[in-house]
């Protein structure tokens, strides 16, 4: 075994974690002793049988070898052999069942897995699996199949809980031998839930207030501030946009300009006025299928136009077409059910029980759209939508979709949306996936593993609405809890929230989320409310430093012992230095805007035939400084600042971001003159009402931006770089003068020029900190 | 000592370099190399205080011929009929329809598709046999000629996107649709990078003269799909900023950003001891990182110190920065400095009109570049273990599209074949591997498919195309998807 398995073997599996080259000698001991008294087969076995045997012994029919599959009870017990003789699992006897036999042989004829497939068993995980079959083999369902049930709330914690959430989190603490930390300062408190709900910094007075604010119930009015500020919406809308792969330009080769945001306005909307979340989604999903759909329920279903589309030269239609219907289902499966049903796309899934034909059912749904694969005319002016679409008039806008923020005062604008096709369209399997290999016809259905569409309901994408939200649905309530505990907590309950399957992580706190789940619908899926009572939770207030000792337990924080630090996301640390800066444009919605970024980015790809995206024209005056939301995507060239900071390209659905540490990171913060605008901005804010000298000032800008007040010795350290800069600008009256001339923002010639250089550079510098773009 | 011991013997000192070099107490060791190894194994990266990144694999699959890629990537679908693949018959039946027999109901792009007729045409330009291979190569490639002798010529490619968009997706990611990961991210997650200063992935973009509004790039290419960011590709470019964000601001010299540098450090450092997030240090390390880049890069773009001979060999227009040739040239010079790929792309071979003329331009825009940088790393003791790559996404087709006259025509996108050389680094030199037809339309030996030339360049490097992977969404993906068999034939 290598020290690297060995090391993370280590932490996983118990709460010691050794170093990786004492790992390595405790191996042996390990095995035995961090194998867990009652061998679990959803938490323990099934992920070793998904990962390392499913491939040839799993649910794709096509690849199973020896007739043997491990992925249902009946085929795991099942006869084996011409001679129906031996069996893969006898129950409580591990030297009769051959898979024991095979997994522990020395024979590299019989081994498994075999060494062609790359794949190996570490001596633990072949325990495991002995000591399973020793006490019985139990098989269960996979866990996010079966419904969520309600859990008994355990007693530990009290005194230290404030909800239940708590109750749970305290529980699993003490089974790992660990304490909660202690509640984080009031002025980190309000940072961490500023940016959490609304996506900002707290301004100064906010914290203040806070922080005298000595009422019991100070905490649970700030979190209800936040949540009913628009700012909450746009904070919200942020996440769905990269869930609804929104973009302003179709993708594909010339990549021309779309009108899709009057959608992104409604979700702004939408989020303001907490809609239900299962209205919000049925809405999107399926708001064409309502009775008698208003204008504004039409309009939710660009949700599923925002997919990417070609007008390429010489594409073939249906091809096009088929990847739009594709796109929706897994949209589907990665939004709202947590499953990779485009895994099944090919072939039936090699991992979870999805069959190619669940798949080609379910994309069914999506299947009857009257439109095209292949739109030419998407060439000729950036306003075109293309079928169907919904023309949306200035009347309108004016009476009954008043969220739209029609800058321009057009006549009308037409959007994408949804709409079935009269003579409805047959489904087909694909084999292969491919468009023109038509297999078996189907009929549109939801995965036969999961609860049927309730009865009565129709049978189409309203349908399928309705039946993400029954209580039977075991996902969508796991799912969303999931993605709102993520917002909040950095990571999920479940760590990969794009898979509950088999090959997904499994949940830290299974009854937590059940808890949960269950809880969210039947307050009625109340977004707002749900996310205050988990920002109320004692769990969520916690400190985020970590003591080594702690650290060394839980690196990576699955037991919450303390709150996490998180970078921030690559809108949010724009929008803070502009928002501190004071010169954040706080208008909400309307068309995308394009703030500064290098030149020549977009002209040295394009082929010429982009239109109006062949070249990048930067916006003038205060559409600079809008909150990042509204910064015109471009799917095949982004904006640099934010891919830089892990943002999504936008190509396809994504509910979980990346969050790295890079060069090109740092190159950003430090010279991009977005933030050398900001930093000016805020050096004359400073200046004006900052204090009276400067020591005041730098305390002032640091606060600012990290809603923290320095520690004597990061002022002072401040304090003698503002001063050997200031003295060395002195004398160089001309190199101030340029420095201070980066970006579009200027300061008023009246200023004091080597003081203005020296407090802009030491809010860069600021601005660069680990503390800056983290919230603790 | 072969490649392979050199390589673990350089983990083995890069590993024990990461240990001693950090001081800390051993406990706090102790607990920072845990860290480290899970993350290494979560994400694929270990940063071990900026020194550069250090690969996934601990070994190399097998000794590699090749340490680095250059990749000339001739983006627009070059047509191999007036380049490599000379077929006298087409000027023979010039003008007649492509017969059905050849065609056998093949797919058409819509751009044809429509056409009443296919009349099949021959290369306006003459061709010669070059070199002990005899290889058959065009009057439109005098430079490139002289050099057949250390090309491997493979006439055989074929693809399955018809489109450029597609088609370029899969030839740079293995998967027609966007998202996933690009060869040289792979190859930075894999194997990391030998150059501290430098990031692993480079690419060079430049315009060609044959047909400049042709069809587009995307910066999804160079992108890292699902692998950690530090794989993406960094441009370079021909720009004020040669790396976006690069340079200080005015008003700030070096030793003013040195400054802020350290004082940077030292905040972060107290904040460090309150919050024991080991992020911040490698924060720290990242800084660090930046700050070199900002002399590394300036200092492998400078080309003003390269000898008169070597503008001589690489053509004049290396002398105007973001041309191919300049790019060629610096390729050279990022291949010194131990980058692990450096990918060029030179846009503008989507000729479907005006052939003759476009192509001619846009052939003289690589010819002679091309060749300088396969003689220049020759001449360095480079070529090697430097693989060259020239190709396009796919071929041209045989007939015309639009009107055949007597000067001019076009063509369309042909996937069925089409021709790619590679050279150095373990390739076969001087040979023509795979044919096709006398229509030059169908394959007739040797057929190499995309995946197979991923799964044979990966194999140079000294890896198994099919066991370097990385876990995303609960599956192990790779560079060559489900298929690639490596092309024992083309291997040295």
């Amino acid at each position: 075994m290598s020290t690297l398995k060995s090391c993370c073997f280590a932490v996983f599996c118990t709460a010691l974690v050794f170093s990786c080259e004492q790992a390595s000698t405790a191996d042996k001991t390990l095995v035995a002793t961090a194998l867990p008294e009652v061998v679990d087969f959803n938490f323990h076995i099934k992920p070793i049988l998904s990962d390392r045997c499913f491939k040839c012994h799993g649910p794709d029919e096509a690849t199973r070898e020896a007739g043997l599959g491990l992925h249902t009870e009946a085929h795991a017990f099942a006869a084996l052999g011409k001679a129906q003789d031996h069996y893969a699992l006898v129950p409580g006897n591990p030297e009769q069942s051959t898979l024991i036999q095979r997994i522990y042989t020395d024979d590299p004829q019989e081994i498994m897995p075999p060494p062609e497939s790359n794949l190996t068993l570490t001596e633990h995980e072949k325990a495991l699996l002995r000591r399973w079959v020793e006490q019985g083999a139990e098989w269960k369902k996979h866990w996010a199949f079966l419904p969520p049930e309600m859990p008994e709330v355990p007693q530990a914690g009290a005194g230290w809980a404030q909800n239940e959430i708590d109750h749970f989190v305290y529980a699993k603490l003490q089974e790992k031998g660990l304490q909660p930390s202690s509640k984080a300062e009031k002025a980190k408190l309000i940072r961490r839930l500023s940016f959490d709900l609304r996506g900002l910094p707290p301004t100064l007075e906010e914290i203040d207030a806070f922080v005298e604010d000595d009422r019991p119930d100070a905490w649970a009015r700030l979190v209800d501030t936040f949540l009913n500020s628009t700012a909450y919406a746009e904070r919200m809308a942020l996440d769905w946009m990269d869930i609804a792969r929104y973009a302003d330009t179709h993708g594909y080769q010339d990549d021309f300009e779309r009108v899709m945001w009057p959608w992104r306005d409604w979700v702004i909307h939408a989020f303001k006025e907490n809609m239900p979340y299962d209205q919000f989604v049925t809405w999107q999903l399926a708001g064409d299928l309502l009775p008698e759909p208003t204008l504004e329920q039409r309009i939710a279903t660009g949700f599923n136009r925002n997919h990417k589309i070609t007008a390429e030269g010489g594409v073939i239609d249906e091809e096009y077409r088929v990847e739009y219907v594709a796109d929706r289902a897994q949209t589907l499966g990665t939004a709202f059910l947590g499953l990779t049903m485009e895994c099944a796309k090919c072939h039936d899934h090699k991992y979870d029980p999805i069959s190619q034909k669940d798949y080609f059912s379910l994309y069914g749904y999506f299947n009857t759209i009257p439109e095209k694969g292949f739109v030419g005319q998407l060439n000729q002016n950036f306003r075109y939508a293309p079928k169907p679409s919904v023309r949306i008039t200035q009347k309108e806008i004016e009476g009954i979709v008043t969220f739209i923020n029609n800058r321009d005062s057009l006549p009308y604008i037409d959007l994408m949306v949804m709409e079935e096709q009269e003579e409805p369209r047959k489904t087909y399997i694909l084999n292969r996936g491919k468009y023109d290999q038509y297999g078996d016809e189907v009929q549109p259905a939801v995965p036969a593993q999961l609860p049927p569409i309730p009865e009565g309901a129709p049978n189409n994408r309203l349908g399928l609405a309705q039946w993400l939200f029954t209580p039977e649905n075991p996902l969508t309530g796991r799912v969303t809890v999931n993605r709102l505990w993520q917002q909040l907590f950095g990571t999920g309950i479940v760590a990969t929230p794009f898979d509950f399957g088999n090959q997904g992580a499994l949940p830290t706190h299974p009854e937590l989320l059940d808890f949960l789940a269950i809880k969210f619908r039947e307050e009625g899926w109340d977004v707002k409310a749900m996310l205050r009572y988990m920002a109320l939770s004692a769990t969520y207030q916690q400190t985020a430093a970590a003591s080594p000792e702690l650290l060394e337990q839980d690196p990576e924080n699955r037991w919450l012992a303390r709150a996490p630090r998180l970078r921030l996301q690559a809108e949010m640390i724009r929008d803070q230095a502009f928002a501190v800066s004071g010169l954040l444009n706080e208008e909400v919605g309307g068309p995308s805007v394009k703030p500064y970024q290098p030149e020549g980015l977009w002209e040295e790809t394009t082929g010429g035939g982009g239109g109006s995206t062949a070249r990048y024209m930067v916006s003038e005056g205060p559409d600079r400084y809008r909150k990042s939301l509204y910064t015109f995507w471009k799917r095949t060239v982004p904006p640099p600042g934010m891919l830089i900071m892990d943002a999504p390209s936008r190509d396809l659905c994504s509910v979980k971001r990346q969050e790295t540490n890079t060069p090109l990171q740092a190159l950003l913060l430090l010279n991009d003159p977005q933030v050398l605008e900001a930093s000016k901005a805020l050096a004359l804010q400073a200046w004006e009402q900052g204090g009276a000298d400067a020591a005041e000032r730098i305390a002032y800008m640091f606060r600012a931006v990290t809603s923290a007040s320095p520690e004597e010795a990061e002022l002072q350290l401040l304090l003698d770089y503002f001063e050997e800069e200031r003295a060395a600008y002195t004398e160089k009256q001309e190199e101030a003068q340029s420095y201070l001339s980066v970006g579009a923002y200027t300061l008023p010639d009246t200023l004091p020029l080597a003081d203005m250089a020296a407090y802009t550079l030491v809010a860069n510098t600021i601005f660069n900190l680990d503390e800056a773009i983290t919230r603790g | 000592m072969n490649p392979f011991e050199e390589r673990s013997l350089q983990l083995n000192r890069r590993a024990f370099l990461s240990k001693t070099a950090l001081g800390l107490g051993s406990a706090a060791l102790g607990s920072l190399l845990g860290l480290r190894c899970f993350r290494a194994n979560d994400k694929g990266i270990i940063t071990e205080s900026g020194q550069g990144i250090e690969g996934v694999l601990k070994a190399l699959h097998h000794p590699a011929k090749a340490k680095r890629i250059i990749y000339l990537f001739q983006s627009g679908g070059p047509s191999q009929l007036e380049l490599f693949d000379y077929k006298p018959l087409l000027e023979k039946r010039r003008g007649e329809d492509l017969p059905e027999s050849v065609r056998q109901g093949q797919r058409l792009t819509g751009m044809t598709s429509g056409q009443d007729s296919f009349p099949l045409v021959g290369s306006q330009f003459g061709f010669q046999q070059h070199g002990q291979s005899g290889a058959w190569i065009s009057d439109l490639l005098p430079y490139t000629s002289k050099i057949a002798d250390e090309l491997c010529i493979v006439k055989s490619m074929y693809t399955e996107a018809i489109n450029h968009d597609p088609a370029i997706t899969f030839f740079q990611t293995g998967s027609q649709q966007p998202g996933r990961p690009s060869i040289g991210s792979w190859l930075s997650y894999g194997l990391g990078s030998d150059n501290e200063n430098l990031p692993a992935f480079t690419v060079l973009l430049s315009r060609g003269t044959g047909r400049p509004n042709g069809q587009p790039l995307y910066s999804r290419l160079w992108g890292n799909g699902f692998l950690h960011s530090l794989h993406q590709g960094v441009q370079f470019r021909a720009a004020k900023d040669p790396v976006l964000y690069l340079n200080d601001p005015a008003g700030l010299g070096r030793s003013g950003r040195r400054k802020m540098l350290d004082k940077l450090e030292a905040l972060n450092s107290m904040h460090h001891e309150e919050t024991q997030d080991p992020e911040i240090q490698s924060r720290i390390a990242q800084y660090e990182m930046a700050y070199r880049m900002q002399t590394s890069v300036p200092d492998v773009m400078s080309v003003e110190d390269e000898p008169d001979y070597i503008y001589q060999m690489y053509g004049p227009d290396a002398m105007t920065p973001g041309t191919y040739a300049a790019n060629c040239l610096l390729a050279r010079r990022l291949a010194e400095k131990g980058v692990r790929f450096i990918q060029l792309y030179h846009m503008g071979w989507d000729q479907h009109e005006n052939l003759p003329t476009a192509i001619a331009k846009q052939a003289k825009d690589v010819d002679q570049a091309s060749a300088a940088l396969v003689m220049d790393l020759k001449q360095r003791g480079m070529l090697d273990d430097t693989l060259i790559i020239w190709g396009g996404e796919f071929g041209r087709t045989n007939y015309s599209q639009g009107t055949l006259t007597d000067t001019n025509y076009g063509r369309d996108h042909h996937p069925r074949c089409f021709t790619m050389w590679m050279a150095g680094g373990g390739i076969k030199p001087g040979i023509v591997y795979g044919d096709t037809d006398d229509f030059g339309y169908n394959i007739t030996e040797n057929p190499v498919h995309v995946h197979d030339f991923q799964a044979t360049m990966l194999h140079l490097l000294g890896i198994d195309h099919e066991q370097l992977t990385y876990k995303y969404q609960g599956r192990r993906f790779r560079l060559t998807d489900v298929e690639g068999h490596v092309v024992k034939d083309l291997l040295a």
